[in-house]
């Protein structure tokens, strides 16, 4: 049927394209008209084992983005290619179909940002955990038994927590649980959808770390989806930078965080705070509102607001090009500005 | 299991309610007299030839004229009234436990699936909900009897039935819908579970509350239907018993005065009711703060 889709070597996933449009629908007959574009054009790819950062503001579309390179949203376009261990290939997941995607499913996992709405509260702990591989048949009784104390051990809650409700939990440790049940099925992607933004600051540490511990220890890959820089910056080989539904930047970390391309990421770094009691912080603030994603500005969505736009900033959208080491940005002007970054501790 | 229950704060919270405790107590009283009618009763009150005629139209006992067996005195026919009550009781918990049954589990089915998979059966189911429920129960009750000469309970459930479903189905698509949304039924989706699974062991766990809270409430409004039906003539068989039918036949007397025909099994009437009501409004109280505290 089709000819064979191909990945580069090392690459675990590749999203090309991705689009997802939402109707807006108006009077009693619910006629369409318009689009919420949440997620417009999207590239980006992530090599196996590492992590790549996503950021951008609220309703910049990055946990939709999340869901749809998943498919728990169904794509308007694009192609979501997937080196798949299960089916000895490489999928488009956009494209297939359904009994290939439930098996899928056991590569590509999400953790979710609530605590408190991503677990059951009718379920125990236990319940939670070994749903996966009930639906997947991969252990019963107590087999399952077994494998759900690897699984909270290995997250650092203990065995006899399986039999406890999840509202008996705070919400650090229900964060844990979460990341359990995404660990039991062993996959080889996961999407940590604002794992720790709903946290405070020390038990984000404590999760962040144990993030990484696991993704050496099962050779993870992470989309790491956050709006907070810093979280960002700890965990990520690479960070792509998301505004209206666009990725406007896309490098690797340090190189991101020293010399940004594009005028928006500038403006998100100059708000990080910097634990240094003589630096005198220059923040960039920007002027007005996100624009509604139903009708986004000409040209370069980010020109309203851009202190550096000029004249075909509005008339024409910028390019998502290589500027040099893998170092993409989308903006008419990024070669000629020269743009303040951070210090890398 | 039942050590849990017995300590769990909801028991607390029921026995410490004294509306609670006194409608559960009036409920029980005549649910247990309902039950148990066939030993409990003095009297089989349709069995012909129990009856005799020299009876008829006995005051209470503690009233001039009154006699035992009859406590509460008898009808035009020699019918005991406490017998005819405890089996009207009958009838009347019957037809509402049917009746709560069948349109709650099927209504309840159509709103799980009409919120789980939208679009046209979504649309189609809620526009019949919106139908349905406009009709009156009676004119359905009066077009069912028409059509099924013998009439019966059975009857009497399925014009219910017919207008009922619709408060279940409503309901739970709401709830559904709510539930649906929670990032616990899209792990379950991420996990691969198939649409059975997460409606069963997901949605519905999670949106019942609310239908308990309805099937209370709708409880007290059945026995009323029912009786009401009865009352007009369209609803349980004559030869049948009722406590809506014994308010009818009874209501021409009250100017002989002979007000026991009526009183008594309006009461009885009144208890069920407003016994389910005082628990239903405990339920809703219950249902609520522990939903926020979760």
């Amino acid at each position: 049927m089709a000819t064979e889709i191909t990945l580069e070597t090392d690459t675990l996933l590749r999203v090309t394209g991705l689009k997802k449009y939402f109707p807006v629908r108006r009077g009693v007959f619910r006629r369409v008209v318009g689009w919420v574009k949440a997620v417009d054009d999207v590239d980006m790819f992530i090599p196996e084992g590492e992590t790549l950062g996503l950021v951008g503001e609220s309703g910049c579309g990055k946990t939709t983005t999340g869901r749809t390179i998943l498919r728990l949203l169904e794509p308007t376009a694009g192609e979501v290619l997937f080196r798949s261990k299960r089916l000895g290939r490489v999928v488009d997941v956009a494209k297939i179909g359904k009994k290939e995607l439930k098996l899928l499913r056991r590569e590509m996992q999400i953790i979710f940002q609530d605590p408190y709405s991503s677990l059951n509260p009718r379920m125990t702990v236990g319940d939670i955990v070994g749903e996966p591989l009930i639906v997947h048949r991969m252990a019963k009784g107590k087999e399952k038994e077994e494998k759900v104390k690897e699984l909270l051990q290995a997250v650092g809650l203990k065995p006899e927590h399986m039999r406890r409700y999840p509202h008996e939990f705070s919400g650090g440790q229900r964060q844990r649980i979460g990341i359990a049940r995404a660990l039991a099925l062993n996959p080889q992607l996961i999407v940590c959808d604002e794992p720790v933004s709903a946290l405070d600051v020390s038990i984000q540490a404590q999760v962040l770390n144990l993030l990484e511990d696991l993704q050496e220890q099962f050779h993870l890959t992470y989309l790491f989806i956050a709006h907070d820089l810093s979280v960002v910056k700890h965990i990520s080989d690479r960070v792509a930078v998301m505004y209206l539904g666009k990725i406007v930047e896309l490098a690797e970390t340090e190189e991101l965080f020293t010399h940004p391309l594009h005028p928006y990421t500038e403006a998100l770094l100059s708000a990080v705070p910097v634990p240094d009691p003589d630096y005198e912080a220059e923040r960039i603030i920007l002027q007005g509102d996100v624009p509604s994603p139903v009708n986004p500005p000409s040209g370069c969505y980010f020109h309203p607001r851009c202190p550096y736009a000029q004249s075909i900033c509005s008339e024409q959208p910028p390019e998502f090009r290589d500027f040099g080491g893998a170092h993409f940005a989308a903006c008419h002007r990024a070669g000629e500005l020269s743009l303040r970054g951070v210090k890398m501790q | 299991m039942i050590r849990r229950l017995l300590r769990s704060r909801t028991l607390n919270h029921y026995l410490r309610d004294p509306s609670a405790v006194l409608g559960s107590f009036l409920l029980l009283v005549l649910l247990v007299g309902a039950v148990f009618a066939p030993w409990i009763a003095p009297q089989n009150p349709y069995d012909p030839k129990v009856l005799t005629l020299q009876d008829s139209l006995l005051p209470p006992i503690w009233m001039e004229g009154g006699r035992a067996p009859y406590l509460l005195g008898t009808d035009d026919q020699g019918r005991d009234i406490l017998s005819t009550i405890l089996y009207g009781c009958r009838t009347s918990f019957l037809v509402a436990f049917s009746v709560i049954l069948i349109a709650g589990t099927a209504g309840s089915l159509i709103g799980l699936l009409a919120a789980y998979y939208g679009g046209v059966l979504d649309a189609v189911t809620m526009r019949l909900a919106d139908t349905m429920f406009s009709f009156s129960t009676t004119l359905i009750a009066m077009l069912l009897l028409g059509i099924f000469k013998g009439g019966g309970i059975p009857l009497v459930i399925l014009a219910i039935v017919l207008t009922d479903w619709v408060r279940y189905a409503r309901t739970m698509r709401g709830s559904a819908l709510a539930v649906k949304q929670e990032d616990y039924v899209q792990a379950a989706r991420a996990v691969g579970a198939s649409n059975f699974r997460i409606m069963f062991r997901h949605i519905i766990p999670n949106a019942i509350p609310p239908i308990l809270v309805v099937a209370a409430v709708d409880f007290g409004a059945v026995v009323m239907l029912e009786a009401t039906l009865s009352f007009l003539g369209v609803g349980v068989p004559i030869n049948k018993p009722s406590l809506g039918m014994m308010i009818s036949q009874g209501k021409r007397f009250i100017y002989a005065g002979k007000w026991w025909l009526v009183v008594f099994p309006g009461s009885a009437l009144i208890s069920i009711v407003l016994g389910v009501n005082l628990l239903a409004d405990w339920l809703r109280e219950e249902i609520n703060p522990r939903l926020r505290k979760r």
